[in-house]
């Protein structure tokens, strides 16, 4: 299959990133081997994008950290950057509209080529992905059609999949509308639980072909609680967060007892909107 | 004088920390000094002394009167004898035989966990590491030639301060079994100390025999089980190793390290010198993997260290090709 006829795809990861891990990183590279590998999709880039600090997690700490140690970790990634519109905001935002605004810079940037767009972070990557756009560019013109632009798709873990089961924690039809106007690639180890997941759910059995399941055949168990929990007890977080990353904690010290005491008996954001919106 | 804590040890029935003159005092095992102590929760306090050092201190049973206080007065509790010297650490080295086919992050991690756990017994201080790639006769399935197992382990240890590569074993004629590395290693430390024959040489005391340092055998508890294995170790050998010099094995899922142990008469004989330790953070990350997703194009960044992968590039290794 031609390299025109495969759909662009942007992965986009929402989540704390408190702090960023090699897990993390890695969820990019095996969704980037499947989506390429089906012969269908060509990934361009991946974007993350930290939750803002009104999500009031429990030991989430200050957004410009996360998103700090987030940048460091792909200083050295040709196609994974960091987005800090989500953070900057000042109420919570629900995964949908992020996706939403990622969609639609893509099709703005895409009817303007030679627009810069004002958030730069990688100059020399935005050449390169200006020059890519003018090819389609020249199409804009004689078909204006959506089909050219880049699709934006929610890459997770097994978690979030199975979080939408959790009451008031996602609106019903922010999730019909995930799987259906996005699509959804979840890396996971337990294929079977994941598939039965789908198959439960109306919803998600609806838009099944817009859900991409990613086998991770090799645990890779760095979850960003057993880093933070490493570090409170003065163990090695060597080699399972990039080093960057682990000098700018020990360089801050970022991640204490104390922090993690952060939003303790807060609720958190997306359930206190649901429940409000639910008893209004 | 001083007032012992409330008792919240591991049930030694000996205070981890006390009260004295109006602070916590409690010891840095790794600055060795006694420092005020700042009381954070239930499970950390924070060395003052030593921000770095910050260890779950709860670990460690202190006999009260190992205490030092910073200006080196001893405290001491009514009635208790005070030793003169403090109990020296005894100083580890922790080796590392294998393909290292390629060196991969869960191989930079057996070392990372070993030493935390070392320390954090109150009784060993890690000094140094070695990664010891195994010899090319060893005729395994799929190996690369030494010189590039070597190469990639010492590019992935650029960064790291304590740890490095020898090839010595590599570089052997044929190949040898571990035990006879571990003497090498062992005698070749022995060797680099500073020496102290005769009766006085400007120095006060002779080297106390616990500062002698120890080399252990650094790996996974999938090798205790390799111990079953018919054939493949010489008893004898199994026997020195966990005899003369020790073991660190470090948790793998799917291995109950407990059972071989219990397993084996020799094993079970000598187990205060094998030290398990657990991963929390389990992975199944290993070359076999590495080398498949190589082999079939797929992404290996951030399972091993970016300078790894450039040479694996640069050398055409793991393609596929049958070598």
């Amino acid at each position: 299959m031609e390299n025109s006829e495969k759909t662009e795809v942007v992965l986009l990861a929402c989540g704390s990133f408190n702090p960023i891990t090699n897990m993390h990183l890695r969820l990019f590279e095996l969704a980037k081997d499947y989506m390429n590998g089906t012969g269908k999709y060509r990934v361009i880039k991946g974007v993350i994008s930290p939750v803002g600090d009104a999500y009031k997690k429990k030991g989430l700490i200050s957004a410009h950290h996360r998103v700090i140690m987030a940048e460091l970790a792909t200083k050295n990634s040709e196609w994974v950057e960091v987005d800090t519109w989500e953070s900057l905001q000042k109420d919570w935002v629900e995964t949908l509209k992020v996706l939403r605004h990622h969609q639609e810079k893509l099709e703005a940037s895409s009817c303007d080529p030679q627009q810069d767009s004002p958030r730069l972070e990688r100059p020399g990557r935005k050449r390169k992905w200006a020059e890519q756009r003018q090819d389609f560019g020249q199409k804009e013109l004689l078909e204006p059609k959506t089909k050219d632009v880049p699709k934006v798709k929610l890459l997770c873990g097994a978690d979030l999949l199975e979080s939408f089961g959790v009451p008031n924690l996602w609106k019903r039809e922010d999730i019909t509308r995930i799987v259906g106007d996005y699509g959804l690639i979840c890396i996971t180890r337990a294929g079977n639980d994941a598939e039965k997941f789908i198959y439960e759910s109306d919803a998600l059995w609806k838009h099944r072909n817009n859900i991409h399941l990613v086998n991770e055949w090799i645990t890779n168990d760095i979850s960003s609680t057993k880093i933070r929990r490493a570090l409170r007890r003065g163990q090695s977080i060597r080699y399972l967060v990039p080093d960057l990353v682990r000098e700018y904690i020990e360089k801050h010290d970022l991640y204490s007892p104390e922090s993690e005491e952060r939003n303790v008996g807060v609720v958190l954001a997306p359930l206190q909107k649901n429940t409000a919106e639910a008893n209004s | 004088m001083f007032v012992n804590g409330p008792i919240m040890g591991k049930g030694s029935g000996l205070p981890w920390w006390v009260w004295c003159c109006g602070s916590y005092l409690d010891l840095c095992p790794l600055s060795r000094k006694v420092n005020k102590i700042k009381f954070l929760g239930k499970e950390t306090r924070e060395s003052l002394c030593c921000r770095k050092h910050r260890q779950i201190l709860c670990h460690i049973a202190l006999p009260l009167e190992h205490l030092l206080l910073e200006d080196s007065r001893v405290a001491t509790a009514v009635g208790v004898e005070v030793p003169d010297k403090m109990k020296s650490r005894i100083p580890v080295v922790l080796l590392a035989c294998g393909s290292f086919n390629p060196i991969t992050n869960m191989h930079l991690r057996l070392f990372e966990v070993a030493r935390d756990h070392l320390h954090q017994t109150g009784m060993y201080k890690v000094i140094g590491g070695i990664i010891s790639p195994v010899n090319d006769n060893y005729r395994k399935k799929d190996l690369v030639a030494a010189h590039h197992r070597v190469a990639m382990a010492r590019l992935a240890l650029q960064t790291s301060d304590w740890i490095r590569v020898d090839p010595w074993e590599s570089e052997q004629a044929q190949w040898m079994e571990t035990v006879k590395v571990l003497r090498h290693h062992h005698s070749e430390l022995l060797r680099s100390l500073p020496q102290t024959e005769g009766p006085d040489h400007g120095r006060a005391h002779s080297l106390a025999p616990t500062a002698v340092p120890e080399l252990k055998l650094l790996c996974g508890a999938d090798i205790l089980k390799t111990f079953q294995t018919p054939n493949l170790w010489k008893e004898a050998h199994i026997q020195e190793i966990v005899e003369k010099f020790g073991m660190v094995c470090v948790s793998r899922t799917g291995h109950n390290p407990k059972e071989y142990i219990s397993g084996s008469a020799i094993l079970q004989r000598y187990q205060h010198n094998i030290h398990l330790v657990r991963e929390p953070v389990q992975n199944e990350l290993s070359s076999t993997y590495i080398r498949r997703a190589l082999s079939q194009g797929q992404s290996v960044k951030y399972l091993l260290p970016d300078a790894v992968i450039t040479y694996i590039k640069e050398h055409n290794l793991y393609t596929g090709d049958s070598s």
